[in-house]
């Protein structure tokens, strides 16, 4: 016979089965189990104060636009910043706005802003891509919205960068690295990043403990409107297979991973595994942009636009 | 119902066992009966409307979050 699962709190039928947690809770009492997890890793990890102000990453997706929920509800002041890709022929990221625009609306109007690549810049990054044959898209959408988050941060005066990262994307990024031994990406990977650099903003993950399925539980039950297609992209990507199987190991073990990740920060912060320290990287100043790079001459966005 | 399939399935066995017979990953999909959230543990009737959500996202390590 097989019981179903109760709520830990209230022992009513249970929504979420948190099995690397060994417990399972209820719609409603995994809503407030799940802000408040947020709030404490916030403390714990000592990623931002509650008087500062906060840039959160906003795609459309569960894991960000939860994020930003989750962050209003706990009452910091933040506001979002939507980046416009051009993807799909544009209608994949007109799409994914949308989302955005609905969710800031939904929510009383919160702050958002957007930036259009193309509108800023002259090329959207599929654009970009075919210009720059042999790059790839997702390689130059990182570069780009690693270069427009970090100029908005500063330009803003905001005191971190807030993303979606869940477990699973953390799982799955130490998973590739430590395949190819990547051994510069395993010292920096972290859910907090330090700002080293005075026009480097702080970035942070508040969701880092989260598993995917449990940020996807939280936008379902509060009812968050999120764009659920997959960007055309993401279609077969390397890492999608290494969630899928750290899926299959957690489905064997659970815990398992949670356990390969935090066990990695663990390791390597306490017995100093992977060495260089990322206080040690040194960056100078674009001499286009003013943005910081580890490059001499221009940071590796500018090259981008370099001669057009 | 999963993004775009459909599948008829007898009931009396539980969400998981369900995902399992059509080939789908349970750690991988949450499991929404007749519009309410439920564990996978639980058991369908013939009558239920079953949908199934996949949470997995994003390419690169979902190193493209903030952004669309």
């Amino acid at each position: 016979m097989i019981w179903a699962l109760k709520c830990r709190r209230c022992g009513e039928p249970a929504a979420v089965n948190m099995r690397q947690h060994r417990f399972a809770l209820c719609g409603e009492h995994f809503l407030d189990w799940f802000i408040s997890q947020t709030e404490r890793v916030i403390e714990k990890y000592r990623m931002f104060a509650p008087q500062d102000r906060l840039l959160v990453a906003v795609s459309g997706g569960k894991d960000s636009l939860a994020l930003w929920d989750v962050l209003l509800r706990l009452g910091y002041e933040v506001e979002a910043l939507y980046i416009d890709l051009g993807i799909g022929d544009e209608a994949y990221s007109r799409q994914s706005r949308k989302h955005v625009e609905q969710f800031a609306a939904a929510a009383g109007d919160t702050p958002y802003r957007v930036l259009d690549v193309k509108a800023t810049y002259g090329k959207s990054v599929p654009e970009l891509a075919h210009e720059k044959r042999g790059r790839k898209v997702c390689s130059l959408c990182g570069l780009v919205k690693r270069h427009v988050m970090n100029r908005l941060a500063y330009e803003g005066e905001y005191v971190a960068v807030a993303t979606g990262h869940n477990l699973d994307d953390e799982a799955a990024v130490l998973f590739q690295n430590a395949l190819h031994w990547q051994t510069g990406y395993l010292a920096r990977q972290a859910p907090v990043l330090p700002s080293t650099h005075p026009r480097l903003a702080r970035k942070v993950k508040p969701f880092f403990r989260f598993y995917e399925r449990d940020t996807a539980a939280y936008a379902l039950l509060r009812g968050i409107d999120y764009i659920y297609e997959e960007c055309p992209y993401s279609k077969g990507a390397t890492t999608i297979f290494y969630k899928e199987l750290l899926n299959q190991l957690e489905a064997r073990s659970r815990g398992a991973k949670q356990q390969f990740y935090l066990s990695f920060l663990q390791a390597r912060d306490e017995q100093g595994l992977f060495g260089q320290d990322p206080q040690e990287l040194e960056l100078g100043e674009c001499e286009n942009c003013g943005q910081p790079t580890t490059a001499s001459g221009l940071c590796a966005f500018c090259r981008l636009w370099e001669g057009r | 119902m999963y993004r775009d399939k459909e599948w008829d399935l007898k009931g009396g066995s539980t969400a998981r066992a369900a995902i399992k017979k059509v080939d789908l990953d349970p750690e991988a999909v949450l499991v929404v009966r007749n519009g309410q959230l439920v564990t996978d543990d639980t058991i369908l009737a013939e009558e239920d409307e079953v949908k199934l959500i996949a949470v997995i996202s994003g390419g690169l390590g979902g190193y493209c979050k903030g952004g669309g």
